[in-house]
């Protein structure tokens, strides 16, 4: 018998970090994300896990780094409002190394904005919302599928790099409710809290990189001393105040994203063996793009869409690649024009990058997208 | 096949549960299903709206409804503000007494839902499974008894004797 059922966005997103092994949710309710806060409250205690409703968004923050600092891959859940709330304690989750996976369900801002209507607005803040230099994993669903497996490849990513992951969802994806069919626990590949490979007799010191220039850091209770601090740290994990350490210690937190950059940043292709023309899209918005392409593409158009599955590291080098191939670029996104930058500082004088935004709390019609496709196809005839 | 359907009424009236039921039979069906929601802050009294797209055989991607085939309205307000861009050969099914004015539009079915819901089954609240025995009728794409299933694995279960008698009526007013 088919295991297919019809189910949400949010639920899968709840679904997808149970089974990467989240043990901890702390958050506080806003729509459009609450029904991951539902799921994991009604799930997590089923496997030993724990729920806390909190008393606001920053303590939330406060709460999943603290589970996860004493062994539990924890996740919390927000949208907009709320995850400019967390920015200080996202900050020092990428200073202190604790991994932990932030659901942003978008919504239209600044500030709260038209709740609880959708948008794609956040995703610079995604990468820059906490100050300083950092880098960012951020990945954003297009269906309830994905939205089930991204969670499990952010749960997946914070542990193994050590780092604050964003889920980029968007209330398209979340409030979506599509058949789907999820796989079996056996068919995953969990990643698993990092462990200390020393003892302490042996010299271990916690935020030594591995040769993957991750630190294995010993959570609390088992027995290790550990100081965590969002202070520069060297290896000992207390601050230090000189310019090599500094220097290093910010090289590092770039640098062990950066080696893995490839097997981080995914992106999908679709109609695009003989694509002359290409939309960039992704999340819920890439559902209407891929429509409009299918249009285009009966009217005679050769296009077809590049889909950024990971927003952040952003995908340059398929960016690069894609410009060196087509006439023109269309980037489609919920906001004002946010990611076009991005394409087009990757594009880099290629081709044209023409942008097709909107910002007014509904979604794209596929008839929007086909405009902007035909307009880019009859300006470089 | 695509079939388009758009539900409407006004918070509290259940329609968004009414559409999540049908597509979750469209789906035990082995039929492609999205549904997808909108409604005003207020928890009940604001215009509530659920579209669903249900297709025999292809992926559903732009998930909202351009041109309804069938659209179910509860309230005045909801037939007034959601029945204009329905397909011409497309059905309005309106409950009759909460919509006193029906809009001009070709193929209108009426059917008193929340009468049949407090008269028949007992409570308006049932006059959501009502109205989903009534679409199930009218659209005629997925059978009653895969609907019931589907009522029955929604409800609480010792409301599932009286939803089902409320589906049954629903199902029955439609001649």
């Amino acid at each position: 018998m088919s295991k297919a059922r019809l189910m949400q966005g949010n639920e899968a997103c709840a679904e997808g970090a149970l089974a990467a092994g989240v043990r901890f949710f702390g958050g506080y309710p806003i729509t459009p994300s609450t029904e991951i806060a539902e799921g994991m409250a009604k799930m997590l205690p089923k496997v030993g896990g724990k729920f806390v409703q909190m008393e606001d968004e920053i303590a939330s923050m406060g709460v999943v780094l603290g589970a996860s600092l004493a062994g539990k891959k924890a996740l919390t859940a927000s949208s907009g409002p709320g995850i400019s709330l967390k920015q200080e304690l996202i900050g020092y989750a990428a200073a202190a190394e604790i991994p932990v996976v932030i659901v942003n369900v978008q919504r239209v801002g600044p500030s709260t904005g038209q709740p609880t209507a959708p948008s794609q607005g956040d995703v610079m803040q995604a990468r820059w919302g906490t100050h300083g230099d950092h880098p960012m994993i951020a990945l954003s669903p297009w269906s309830v599928r994905e939205a089930f497996d991204t969670a499990v490849m952010a749960v997946n990513y914070s542990e193994r790099f050590r780092t604050p992951v964003i889920l980029l969802m968007d209330e398209i994806v979340g409030h979506l409710r599509e058949k789907v069919e999820l796989p079996e626990a056996s068919e995953l590949e969990i990643y698993p809290r990092r462990q200390p490979s020393k003892t302490r007799a042996e010299g271990y010191q916690p935020y030594a990189p591995a040769e993957d220039l991750v630190p294995n850091v010993a959570d609390f209770g088992n027995g290790y001393h550990i100081h965590v601090t969002g202070l520069i740290h060297d290896e000992t994990g207390f601050p230090v105040g000189n310019p090599k350490v500094t220097r290093e210690a910010i090289d590092r937190l770039h640098k062990k994203i950066a080696i893995a950059q490839d097997e981080i940043t995914h992106v999908e292709e679709y109609c695009m063996e003989d694509a002359e023309y290409a939309v960039v899209a992704f999340g819920g918005t890439a559902r209407t793009a891929y429509e409009a392409v299918l249009e285009a593409r009966k009217k005679g158009i050769k296009v077809g869409m590049v889909r950024l599955i990971t927003i952040w590291p952003f995908a340059d080098k398929a960016i690069k690649a894609l410009a060196a191939k087509v006439k023109g670029i269309l980037v489609t996104e919920l906001n004002y024009g946010q990611i076009v930058n991005e394409v087009e500082r990757a594009a880099a004088g290629q081709c044209p990058v023409e942008l097709c935004a909107k910002y007014d709390m509904t979604i794209f019609e596929p008839e929007e997208i086909l405009e902007g496709i035909e307009n880019l196809a009859g300006g470089n005839k | 096949m695509r079939k388009q359907i758009r539900l409407s009424g006004s918070g509290g009236q259940g329609v968004i549960t009414a559409a999540i039921i049908y597509a979750e039979a469209a789906v035990s069906a082995g039929m492609e299903a999205v549904q997808s929601q909108s409604y005003g802050p207020e928890a009940r009294g604001g215009a509530s709206k659920s579209e669903v797209i249900i297709d025999d055989s292809h992926p559903i991607f732009h998930p909202h409804v351009k041109t309804p085939d069938v659209v179910l309205a509860m309230t005045q307000k909801a037939a007034d503000k959601y029945y204009g861009d329905l397909h011409s050969d497309g059905i309005l099914i309106l409950d009759t007494d909460l919509v006193p004015e029906p809009p001009k539009f070709g193929n209108i079915i009426q059917v008193p839902i929340t009468k049949i819901a407090i008269e028949q089954a007992g409570k308006s609240l049932f006059a959501n499974i009502v109205a989903l025995g009534v679409l199930t009728k009218v659209l005629n794409l997925v059978d009653l008894d895969t609907v019931r299933t589907a009522v029955s694995h929604r409800v609480p279960p010792h409301t599932i004797e009286a939803n089902m008698k409320a589906l049954q009526l629903g199902y029955d007013a439609v001649k």
